[in-house]
Order: structure tokens, then sequence, then C-alpha cells
């Protein structure tokens, strides 16, 4: 049984009876699961640079690739749209999409692979928007816990840039991220050796030989990254607030990392961080910011207490962190990964929280002015942006802001604290380099704020 | 077989916060205490399923039940299951003598690590049946008819349910500890004022100690606890002198609650190990431990108060170890009293007892007081018998750390009394 009573409910035999519409309950990872719980088909328009490579990676993990939808369910659609400039083109989309949608299993994927608007070329730049206007429908209309999103590739990423983005889109680590434009860059760093590209990846712990450390990890969302990080093989190492400390250690001790108890608003915080990285860990390679506070007030009853306290705890203390990380560089070692949470509040804004959705913009413009000079340094940074996540602190909301909380998205309910974890292992991955200064919302493709 | 003897590291510690008898620890045993002092420790030290050299420990107030109860802690902890483990007792020194234990196996190379420590509890404490119900008991249950078995509960009488409650007092004696310090606060002529400002001044130092966030690494929360129950950080002499003697009678009477630890519960432990080890794990060395000494005095028959001994320690260790009373930046003397702390000063600042008493031909002298207890002690902390020690030596290990790192070389005193007319002591040093 979940906490979300009425999913629950809408899946039994009566709700079908009474026509009360069925939520449907996600695929979610598993250590061991098969990438996908069905065939591939998998398709390219114009002159497609990634078709071949996303089938090599179906097929690599053990799955069936089709290149027709035949009468069985499909589990992943994969469509390499990159070649595609023209309406005649757009066409061949529509007609390779609509007989396969039909088909979609339950939590399957829509994945697009789309060119970068192309500034020359008007009609070009207009089919490369179109795509995104088609996936985000789609992903309102397909059923039953399928997703679609879109990964816009530029002209010059090489097909192994992508995979680890494929990867994570087509698994059941993104169960809750639907309705997303995600681009992909030339990866940063040093370019990777392409025979070392052959040698084996470690799959089940795609984050082993890595050390994380997690902001606000004592409890809710911050600790299922530190659980997720570690499951997939990152050494982890846990902050939060020293009053916090003792759920902190069952965090620390369960994920076989290390507690730093640390309020990350102190003033030396920004100095003893990454003192204490360099000279326990000897560096650290994924960082994600994730510890927040809510102080909520309507705007015309703000104080600066709570306005100051939010945008410490949210905001500056990121900025001072990522500073202290850019100007020692004996911290972030290579493929360092930054991973700030933002929140959807951050996009949309909420009623009440004119300083936390601040904070939360505020992650934002952040990110996308620090992932040039992160990518200086072989590193990213992005965020991510939960939408309704079901946590303590949503579970003592009222019961009706809650269930309509949870219901306005295309997949009508709320997430779970560990797909916005998978979301960031995702991120924190030394493949995924292509992907900075992104925002990466995991909300079910919520209407607030799209 | 080893043959060179190394200097053992104090890498770190971790404790509870301390709580007021029967508040905030009342449901807590020793044994929930130590394992989660051990937890909070491993989760510090990311020793999470790895195998320590040894786990050494005790609690004054013990249940018959826990007679190894180090071992079932580390059983209960996350530490590797691997891990040996011992317990030990020594009154209010036990905590402090587990940790010379494990340094002096350090030392001699017999394990590269381990975790020393205690644990109090004044609240679950034991309560025993008296010995004469205790011994009807026992023939009860070894009688083997049931005529015998009538015969024997036949013999049971009201005064034999009364049960055997601990009491802080010694057994030879049957004074309370404090009216021990009592007597010897009035054989030094301890006054009030001195003693009140010395606990004003452990709180004091205890609070800006938090405020800076000296324990952010040395203190996990437990049960809703995150600093010590006992701390008053608005404490002054002035409040402190309107309170009502406890201890001693008459005018004379000096001695209070505030001046005087109360019973508290709480655990602490230190980790250490050799340099390589520490190394080897990336974990800082904040000190090391360079010698110790226990002494014992005759408080039943002899001149000597109870909590006197450390005053006889400490020029013994002085001597082994060619230093001087002033050669030290920090000094931490356990307050089970304010009183003890002023009357131990006092004893090494007088001529006449050094030649009398302690066969010095000049007495080892005054400290600088500003070195004194200055991130509290256990007036403000409180006082949970067996766990002092830890917190100790945790405690010290950090400020010579700090200081080190600013100001050279640093070297600290530990000085802690004992029931029984005991008393543990040692010397810590940075940066050499």
């Amino acid at each position: 049984m979940s906490n979300d009573l009425f999913r629950d409910l809408s899946n039994s035999p009566v709700a079908a009876r009474l026509g009360i519409p069925r939520v449907p309950v996600l695929r979610r990872y598993e250590p061991g699961q098969p990438l996908l719980a069905g065939p591939a088909l998998v398709g390219a328009v114009g002159a497609g640079r990634f078709a071949k490579a996303v089938s090599a990676l179906v097929e690599d993990a053990g799955g069936t690739v089709l290149d027709a939808p035949g009468d069985e369910k499909i589990a992943a659609v994969v469509l390499d749209a990159t070649g595609a400039r023209t309406i005649t083109d757009l066409a061949s989309v529509q007609a390779f999409l609509t007989p396969a949608v039909r088909r979609l299993a339950p939590s399957g994927r829509l994945l697009l692979l789309g060119p970068e608007p192309d500034g020359t070329d008007a009609e070009a730049a207009a089919v490369a928007q179109a795509l995104e206007g088609l996936v985000r429908s789609a992903g309102k209309e397909v059923r039953a816990g399928a997703t679609a999103n879109l990964l816009v590739v530029a002209a010059d990423a090489v097909p192994a840039a992508v995979d680890s983005s494929v990867r994570f889109f087509l698994s059941a680590r993104s169960a809750y991220v639907d309705g997303q434009v995600v681009r992909i860059d030339v990866p940063v760093g040093p370019a990777v050796d392409p025979a070392g590209m052959d040698a084996p990846v470690d799959r089940v712990r795609p984050l082993a030989g890595r050390v994380a450390v997690v902001t606000g990890a004592a409890r809710g969302i911050g600790a299922a990254i530190a659980d997720t990080l570690a499951r997939d093989g990152a050494s982890i190492v846990a902050v939060d607030v020293p009053a916090a400390g003792e759920a902190l250690a069952a965090v620390a001790n369960r994920t076989g990392g290390t507690a730093l108890q640390l309020d990350i608003t102190a003033d030396d915080a920004a100095a003893r961080l990454p003192a204490y990285l360099r000279d326990r860990h000897g560096g650290v390679d994924i960082v994600v910011h994730n510890a927040g506070i809510t102080r909520d007030k309507l705007l015309a009853n703000m104080d600066p207490e709570r306005w100051n306290a939010v945008l410490a705890v949210n905001l500056a203390a990121q900025l001072r962190i990522n500073d202290a990380l850019l100007a020692d560089d004996r911290v972030l070692r290579g493929a360092g990964r930054i991973v700030c949470v933002s929140s959807q509040s951050g996009i949309a804004g909420n009623r009440g929280q004119t300083n936390y959705a601040a904070s939360k913009a505020g992650v934002i413009g952040m990110v996308r002015a620090l992932a040039p000079r992160f990518a200086e340094r072989g590193a990213t940074i992005n965020a991510v942006a939960p939408g309704f996540i079901e946590t303590e602190m949503t579970a003592r909301m009222p019961l009706g802001t809650r269930e309509a909380g949870r219901r306005v998205n295309s997949l009508r309910q709320g997430g779970l604290p560990v797909d916005v974890a998978e979301t960031v292992g995702w991120l924190g991955q030394a493949e995924t380099g292509g992907v900075n200064g992104q925002v990466v919302r995991v909300c079910g493709q919520s209407i607030l704020g799209a | 077989m080893p043959t060179n003897v190394r200097r053992a590291a104090v890498i770190g510690g971790n404790r509870i916060p301390f709580a007021r008898a029967n508040a905030a620890y009342a449901r807590a045993s020793n044994s929930d205490m130590l394992t989660a002092t051990l937890d909070g420790l491993v989760a510090r030290f990311g020793l999470a399923g790895e195998r320590i050299g040894e786990v050494v420990a005790g609690a004054v107030l013990k249940h018959s039940r826990d007679f190894n109860l180090t071992r079932e802690a580390v059983l209960g902890s996350r530490l590797s299951p691997a891990t040996p483990a011992y317990d030990v007792q020594q009154a209010c020194g036990t905590g402090l003598e587990a940790a010379i234990l494990v340094a002096n196996k350090i030392a001699l190379g017999q394990i590269d690590s381990g975790i020393a420590g205690g644990v109090d509890t004044a609240s679950d404490a034991p309560i025993a049946v008296n010995d004469d119900l205790r011994r009807l008991l026992v023939a009860l249950n070894g009688a083997r008819s049931l005529s015998a078995r009538l015969k024997i509960l036949g013999g049971l009488r009201p005064g034999q349910i009364v049960p055997e409650i601990p009491r802080n007092a010694e057994p030879r004696t049957g004074l309370s500890m404090g009216e021990h310090a009592a007597i010897t606060a009035a054989e030094w002529s301890i006054g009030r004022a001195e003693q009140d400002e010395l606990a004003a001044a452990s709180h004091r130092n205890l609070a800006a100690a938090y405020d800076r966030g000296f324990f952010d690494d040395l203190v996990t929360p437990y049960l809703g606890l995150t600093r010590d129950a006992n701390l008053r950080p608005d404490a002054s002499a002035d409040k402190l002198a309107k309170l009502r003697p406890v201890f001693g009678s008459g005018p004379d009477a000096t001695m209070t609650a505030g001046n005087s630890t109360p019973l508290t519960d709480g655990a602490a432990l230190v980790l250490l190990g050799s340099d390589e080890w520490a190394a080897e794990h990336r974990l800082p060395v904040l000190a090391h431990v360079v010698d110790a000494e226990t002494a014992a005095v005759d408080h039943v028959h002899g001149r000597d108060g109870l909590l006197t001994a450390p005053v006889h320690a400490v020029p013994r260790l002085l001597e082994r170890n060619g230093l001087r009373l002033q050669d030290f930046d920090f000094y931490e003397i356990h307050e089970a009293f304010a009183s003890t702390v002023l009357a131990t000063l006092k004893a090494w600042e007088d001529p006449a007892f050094a030649k009398e008493r302690l066969g010095l031909d000049a007495p080892p002298g005054s400290i600088d007081r500003s070195r004194l207890n200055v991130a509290g002690s256990s007036l403000a902390a409180g006082h949970p018998f067996a766990a002092t020690g830890g917190r100790i030596v945790a405690t010290l290990a950090k400020l010579l750390h700090e200081k080190a790192a600013t100001g050279g070389p640093a070297r600290g005193l530990i000085s802690i009394c004992a029931a029984g007319g005991q008393g543990v002591v040692a010397i810590l040093e940075a940066g050499r």
C-alpha cells in the first residue's frame, strides 16, 4: 500500500466499473532489472546519426529492437529525428509515431532525438522547435505511466555523447521525468579516447569509484539521493546541520559513507567543506546541493528573517560553495558533476513562497551562469526541479491541497524522492558530460509552469 | 613481536549530548546510549563494516545483564562484528583509563586502531534485591522438593522486600561523594564565591564552544537532544550565589547544586590509532597520547581527601616526563565539584604540602587559569561517570589540534578524580 490512497483505489475493479480514471503504478528501477520490459522500436527520419547507436545500446542491454511495430506491446519508441529539416520530414515523424504509440506498453517510453535549431534555415529551425510541441503533447496523451521526452542533440556531438541520457530516459530510473527537453552538447572535458569507450562500463554501479557529497542528506529527498547514489556505487559524504546529526548518521552508516555535521550557511562552511573533501576523501566527483528550507509567508506579511533564512540556505550557500570549488583545483576531480536541487516553485511560482521561489529560480540562474566556467574545468553543473514529491513535508499538507498537487500532471500522481535521486544519479555520471547548464524537471509533466 | 614503541594518535571522538537524569534519556539504557554513540562515531569516520582493533568501554552503574556491555554494543553497531571488545570500570576514571589501555596496545603495536570510552545512566540504574532476599532466592532455586521450597519461603520477611538502590556513597565511609568533597573544601578553605565563579566559567565556556561550532564534529544529537541539557548559557556567579548549600553543614557549607555536578546520563567515545592507520584511512591525527599515570590515596584512614588522588598523580607524571606544571597550553581538570578543582590547584601551590606529602622541594606551583577547561567541563556538560573521560580526551585533542594548526606544538594535561580515592591523569600533545 502506497501513501497515495486514491491511486490504490483507482486500480481496484470497483473503480474501473465506476469509470474512475486509473492512476498508473509506475515502473521503477531495481538493481538487476532489464533496461526495458519489452522490445524497442527504433527508427530515423532523414540522415539520423544516432538510430544505430541507440539500437546497439538496447541490444547491448539485452533488449530486442524492432524496425516496425508488430502486434506486441512496445516498451520504448525511439525516433532519431536529428536529420529532420523540412515539413515533409515532420510528416514522416508523424507517420512513424502514430502506429507506434498505439502499441506503447504501460510505463512505456517515447523518446525523440532532435536537431538543434539551425539559425540559417528558417524551416529547419521551425521543424526543430516543432518537435518540442509534438513531444509535450504526446506526453499528455500517452497512458499508463508512459512518458515522452526530447533530447536536442548538438550537430557536432558524437553518438556516444547521448548514450547515458538515452539509457536514463529509456530506463525505469526516469519514471517521473516526463515532457522534458534536454539539450546534449559535445561533452565537456578532454576528448574521450575511443578505445577507452570500448572498456566495459559497470552498468550496475555506474558511479563506482566516485565520491559524492549530498547536502541536506538526513531525510527526505536528500536521504534518497544518498541511498540511490550509494546503490549506484558512489562513496557518500552525507552533510546536514548538526541538529540533524542522529538521522544523518543513520544515512551515512546505511550507505557505508561518512557523516559531516555542517551548517552550510556558517561563515567558514565554504572553506571547511572543500578542505574536508580534500583531506578525508582526496577530493570529490559529485556535489549535490540539496539542502533547502521553506519559511512560507505571503509577500505582504514577509519579514526579513524568513526571507534571509531561505535565501541563505537555498541559494547563497550554493553560490559560495561553488565559488570555492572553482577557486581550488585540488577539490573537484576530473569529470566533476554539480547537481543543484531547484523546484517547480522556482519555475511556476507558488502562493506564499516568494522567498522560496526566488531562491529556487536563483538556482536556475546560477546554474546557467556557472555552466561555462565549470565546463572549462571539464565539469558540469545542472539543476533538477522536483514537482510534487511525496515526502514528510507534503504528507503534512491539507488533504485538498495535497490531492490537487498530486493530480495536476500527466502521470496523475506525485513523484517519489527516489525519482529525483535517479535524475541526480544520471546527471552525476561521468558519461553525462554533454548535459551542462540544464534544468531537468522531475514533475510527471506538471501543468504548473509548463 | 614489535620492538619499537610508537605513540597512539587521537583521531577524533563522538558523544551524545549529556542529559539530566530522569529526563531526555530516561528510557534509554547504557546499551542503547553506547550503541548510538558508537554508530555516530562510525558515521563520522566512515567505519561502517570496518574491523577495529578493539573497543574498550565501561559503565559505573551497570545492570548484571550488561556483563558484556561493550561487546554487545559493537554487535548492535555498524562496526564489523569481528571487532573484539571488553568492559572496564574504574569509577569516574573509566573513560580515561579505557583510552590509556587502548593507547598502550597501539603503542606496543598489538593493535592499529581502537575505540575507548564509557557510558552511564543514572535514570536506568540497576536496582537489586537486598542481600537477605537474594540469599533466600538462591536457596529456593537450589531446593529439590516442594517441602524444602515451602520451608524456605516461610522464612520470607517484609524487610527483605526492600530493594538495594545504588547510592552515590563510598562503601567504606558511608559518606556521599559530595560530603567527602565538602571535607576537602573545608580543609583547603575553598570559598563559595570562587566555586560559583568556576561553575559560571564552565557554563560560559561550554556555551561559547557550542556557538562557535566546536562540537559539530564531537557530538551527535540523540533522542531529540542537540546540546547538553545541563548547560545554562546565562549562568553567572551572581545567580549561582543564590543557591542553597547541599553538602557540608553550618556557615562553612559552600557546595550547592550549581557548583556540583548533577546526576547525568550520556556516553562518549574516542577513536585512537597508529599514525599509519590514520593515514591509510585518510583520517586526521588530532593529538598523540604521551603518557599517563594513575594514583590512589587512602581516604578511609589516611589524611587524603576522596577526590584528591590527582594531586599526587600529576607530579609523578610530570617528573617522569621532565615537565613542569606550567608547560601546558590547556588543562582539563574534571569538575566533579568546583571545590575539587580549586582544592587540587591549591594543593599544588602549597609549599608545605609539596614537601610533606608530595616529597618535593618546591610545589608544582600555579597554572594560568585562562587555560583551564576552556571548552567547558563537567559542571556545565554534566557528568555521566564513565563517559567523562571520553568527553575530555576528544575535547582536549581537538583544542590541541586547533592550537597546533596556528601556533606550533601544543600540550595538554588531563586530570580526573574518581571514587575509591583514585585519580587518572594523562598528557596529550599535538604538532610534535
